[in-house]
């Protein structure tokens, strides 16, 4: 059951073999048990869950079921969920209940998904280990040891340790991909516009996507299908014909052209993650993948561009979070000034600090020009080194992070190497473009790599599908920690 | 020495649209404090948001009467500040690719007209209030305003007067309740002034520092704002002091500016264009429908009436100071084509007369424009006099829709213009009053005025006055 994908859980729950109410019985269970370590959850609230499921069962029961229906699904806790607490991994919103749904959270109670609980992340979803959390830091299911990736942290270490079938996430600068790479697991940032950022807690406006995170491409199409689509309430979403990602799953790689990019295989990328990289790429090429050199000679600049757009953008985000209409406010303070400055002192930690320093010195008077406005130049030529690059090739591939999950601590105290995770990650966000990430195997200290795979905007059907079929003749998307499956 | 004023005006226009720019909670005035605020107006995490057509419209409607370019696309940015009534922490605003650049207004002031240049009008959204009245050492924030639309219309600084600002200011303020995008009510904050004051010495080019005086929400505040502010600046320049540049308030109370905060402490609000918002691209076609919907603007009609109708300046002037005044007079000319001085003259006398003692706004006014070229048609045709029409339209005004007609009928109120009725009341009148007959004539011309006035009295005001003029002078001079 807990290694079941989404379709056969559907077939159960369909089948009447189990009700929603048993299944997410289990799964709170589960998370009972081994939350208590993995730290995969901020808020678990059984009473709702179960509320929730007793409605998908009548709904199962009346036939008005989707495929989704009754199955249990972990929410990121930056997604507003009505009546839930809703912290974004801080302090400052750490008494902060909902009053609304996120779009992503409607939509999946409408399709009749149980919402699971609120899962760890970094910060205002500013980290790359989940170890800016208020509410502590999420441990590997693979390696106690080791960090899950983040910000979207507890949703990969949920769905690797199989405390939930599958999950949301968000993905600013690598924020999906990375932390699915490092827990073993499947996850997708479509292109930007495609899922409604209403409710989503902002980081950076322009970059911010949601997600989903499951065990496979397949789950993922199937979530897919039910987050993307058109909201009003979202200036920037997209108004498109819906597209069913499970249509073309089954389709032949044969003849697909992907693109290598030489700066992604350059140095940087640590030997164990190389080699099992390669051995993925061995495999498309025995499905009958063809392979080009491609080059994107400004992504160098992706990891700075992205440290000016990203925190400018939050220090204004952010600015909200000023203890005068909800959340922490501090205690004692002498005037106005006093409470800004000793709510924010007190209510945000030092990472998201750090960012809003940053922000808010790059769009001072005097400096916006030398690094606002040369950081969006320079974001436009990342984009265009991507359209060049989709001349030659259908897909892009690469590893999704440098090395492989690294320890709790290992790098806390060394912002620089911290945000060197994202360095293949946030320019297909810069972009704008999707990326998706699939597990290939172990490294070092058997911890999981991924592979990291771009496509051109709107082609996320085809990267599902070449995704798929790579899983169809390899198993490590079906592998669980050992500890965990215990 | 000789000091010149330098003036521009910043002018905030809250638009009268239903709902806010970006949600969609009503902006209704004085409802119940933060029971129009919705989830976007109060900032809770993860809430967007969106742009409201009819307020760009009506920001394009102003810029098209102005003559101005319209910015495609037009970019909205965020200014950050922390204020406790500003719920995101930023404003959204415009910085650069404002809706509206250039364009120009022309204002009047005694028989001089000058043509002011505007920089530019962009739209941006109002904060809440704090109030600190009627909360113990607290402060009490009402967010129903947050959110609402305004235009902020920059004037380029072109006044030298504040008699030139305050007639800038009044022909704005004309102008976009002409255009239907804003109430105009000062007193609900619909129109509020902000006015960047300087002087130099006569004949320079150069700009004096400038102080801003903000919270201007009467003409009145405006010019002694701006007056007192011009003499307190002549005053240090002449005692050989320096401007400082600062923000200033003025406090109508004392009638005085001071200082609210200066240059050095000013904020850096660290403008950048809102990822939310996507540059908003106006298209060539939406500009051209807006201009067909466009009314006749107060500047054509003024000048219409100066050519079809005949008026001086002086009255065109008046009658289009507002469109609604203009629309009742057009509609008065319409039922008495050739008497277009006559109803301009009715209008701005005794209709406004009795408007301004009821206080009443002309589109409440009991007498219709039909109605009142009804009356004006039987002073010309001479039924009635210009006396008995007051008290005609004095009837009309209490009544109930009647006509001229119906009440002169009514009250038997038709001049009398027959010799022989006329000479009655003469004889009787000069029988009565012999020693005023002998008066006029040893020569004392006002015992005739007397005269014509007991005869029009004892005709109870309906004697047609021209024709006892004439036949009284005939008797007296036999």
């Amino acid at each position: 059951m807990l290694n079941a994908s989404l379709r056969q859980l559907s077939s159960l729950l369909s089948e009447k073999k189990i009700s929603s109410t048993e299944l997410t019985g289990e799964f709170l269970t589960r998370i009972k048990a081994l939350n208590p370590d993995l730290n995969a959850f901020i808020t678990v609230n059984e009473e709702k869950s179960l509320e929730q499921a007793r409605v998908a069962d009548e709904m199962i029961a009346s036939g008005q079921s989707t495929p989704l229906t009754g199955i249990p699904i972990a929410q990121k806790d930056i997604f507003c969920a009505n009546g839930w607490l809703t912290t974004c991994g801080s302090k400052i919103l750490s008494n902060f209940i909902s009053p609304y749904d996120a779009a992503v959270v409607k939509q999946f109670d409408q399709a009749g998904m149980v919402n699971l609980g609120k899962t760890n992340m970094d910060e205002f979803a500013m980290g790359s280990s989940n170890e800016t959390s208020y509410y502590g830091p999420v441990k590997n299911p693979w390696d106690r040891l080791a960090v899950p990736g983040g910000s979207s942290g507890g949703s990969a270490c949920a769905v690797a340790a199989r405390l939930a079938p599958a999950a949301t996430g968000t993905d600013t600068g690598g924020s999906i991909r990375q932390p699915a790479a490092l827990c073993g697991i499947s996850g997708i940032k479509p292109t930007y516009g495609l899922v409604s950022r209403y409710g989503m807690i902002a980081f950076a406006s322009s970059l911010d996507q949601a997600g989903p995170m499951a065990k496979s491409a397949e789950d993922l199409a199937l979530l897919l299908n039910v987050m993307v689509g058109f909201d009003e309430r979202d200036s920037t979403s997209l108004q498109r014909k819906k597209e069913d990602y499970t249509q073309s799953l089954e389709r032949s790689v044969s003849g697909l052209r992907i693109g290598l990019p030489k700066e992604f295989f350059a140095e940087g990328m640590s030997s164990d993650v190389s080699s099992a990289v390669e051995a993925a790429l061995t495999e498309y090429r025995k499905l009958g993948a063809t392979f080009v050199e491609v080059s994107l000679p400004n992504s160098k600049l992706a990891v700075p561009v992205y440290y000016v757009l990203a925190p400018a953008e939050a220090s204004s985000n952010l600015s909200r979070f000023d203890g005068v209409r909800y959340g922490y406010r501090a205690t004692q303070y002498t005037n106005l000034e006093d409470l800004y400055a000793k709510t924010r002192a007190e209510g945000f930690g030092e990472e998201v600090k750090r960012r809003i320093l940053i922000g808010t010195y790059v769009l001072s008077h005097g400096y916006y020009d030398a690094y606002y406005l040369q950081a969006q130049k320079l974001r436009r030529l990342i984009a265009e080194d991507f359209t060049k690059a989709f001349e030659q090739c259908d897909l892009i591939m690469g590893p999704t992070s440098p090395t492989v999950a690294f320890n709790i601590g290992e790098k806390c105290d060394d912002p620089i190497q911290m945000y060197l995770s994202d360095i293949y990650t946030s320019a297909a966000s810069l972009a704008g473009l999707p990326g998706m990430s699939i597990p290939v195997g172990f490294g070092n200290n058997r911890r999981p790599a991924g592979l990291h795979i771009i496509g051109n905007y709107f082609r996320e059907a085809q990267m599902l599908n070449v995704a798929h079929c790579y899983q169809q003749v390899t198993n490590w998307h079906e592998l669980t920690p050992l500890e965990i499956n215990r | 020495m000789q000091w010149e004023t330098v003036i521009g005006l910043e002018i905030h226009v809250q638009l009268a649209t239903r709902s806010k720019i970006f949600s969609g909670a009503s902006v209704a005035y004085g409802a119940q404090p933060n029971s129009q605020a919705c989830a976007v107006d109060i900032a809770l995490p993860g809430v967007l948001p969106v742009l409201n057509r009819k307020a760009v419209e009506y920001a394009i409607r102003f810029g098209l009467a102005i003559n101005a370019a319209i910015n495609s696309p037009s970019i909205f940015a965020r200014k950050n500040y922390f204020y406790p009534d500003l719920p995101k922490g930023y404003q959204i605003s415009q910085l650069e690719r404002p809706i509206v650049e250039g364009g120009h207004v022309t204002i009047r002031t005694g028989d001089k007209e000058k043509t002011i240049h505007l920089t530019r009008a962009h739209l941006e959204e109002d904060a809440g209030k704090s109030t600190h009245e009627g909360f113990h050492d607290k402060t009490g924030i009402d967010l129903n305003r947050a959110g609402t639309g305004l235009l902020e219309i920059v004037s380029e600084p072109e006044m030298r007067s504040s008699t030139e600002a305050v007639a800038y200011a009044k022909a704005l303020h004309s102008l976009v309740r002409w255009i239907g995008i804003c109430d105009g009510n000062m007193q609900e904050g619909s129109f509020r002034c902000d006015a960047n004051v300087s002087v130099r010495p006569a004949g320079s080019d150069v700009l004096g520092t400038r102080c801003e005086i903000k919270n201007l929400n009467s003409f009145r505040f405006l010019e002694r704002a701006i007056d007192y502010e011009v003499a307190r600046q002549i005053d240090i320049l002449e005692s050989g002091g320096s401007i400082i540049q600062q923000t200033r308030l003025y406090d109508a109370d004392r009638d005085e500016t001071r200082s609210m905060r200066s240059k050095e402490d000013a904020h850096d609000y660290r403008y950048f264009p809102d990822p939310d918002l996507l540059p908003v691209v106006i298209p060539q076609e939406w500009i051209e429908q807006i201009r067909e919907k466009l009314p006749e603007l107060p500047e054509d009609r003024r000048n219409r009436y100066i050519q079809d109708f005949g008026l001086s300046a002086y009255d065109a002037n008046i009658l289009t100071a507002a469109r609604e005044l203009a629309d009742y007079f057009e509609q008065a000319v319409k039922h008495l084509p050739e008497q277009s001085k006559l109803c301009a003259n009715w209008i701005m006398g005794e209709v406004s007369g009795r408007l301004n003692k009821e206080e009443l706004e002309i589109d409440r006014c009991p007498v219709n424009p039909e109605q009142l070229a009804g009356l004006l048609l039987r002073i010309t045709d001479g039924t009635v006099s210009g006396k008995i029409a007051k008290d005609v339209f004095d009837s009309m005004w209490q009544g109930n829709g009647d006509s001229a007609d119906t009440i002169i009928d009514a009250k038997n109120l038709r001049q009398i213009s027959d010799g022989g009725e006329i000479e009655k009341w003469i004889d009787e009148v000069l029988a009565a009053n012999q020693q005023q007959v002998a008066d006029y004539r040893a020569g004392k011309e006002k015992a005739f005025n007397s005269l014509v006035g007991q005869i029009m009295k004892i005709s109870k005001g309906k004697a047609n006055p021209a024709q006892v003029n004439t036949l009284l002078k005939k008797r007296l001079t036999e």
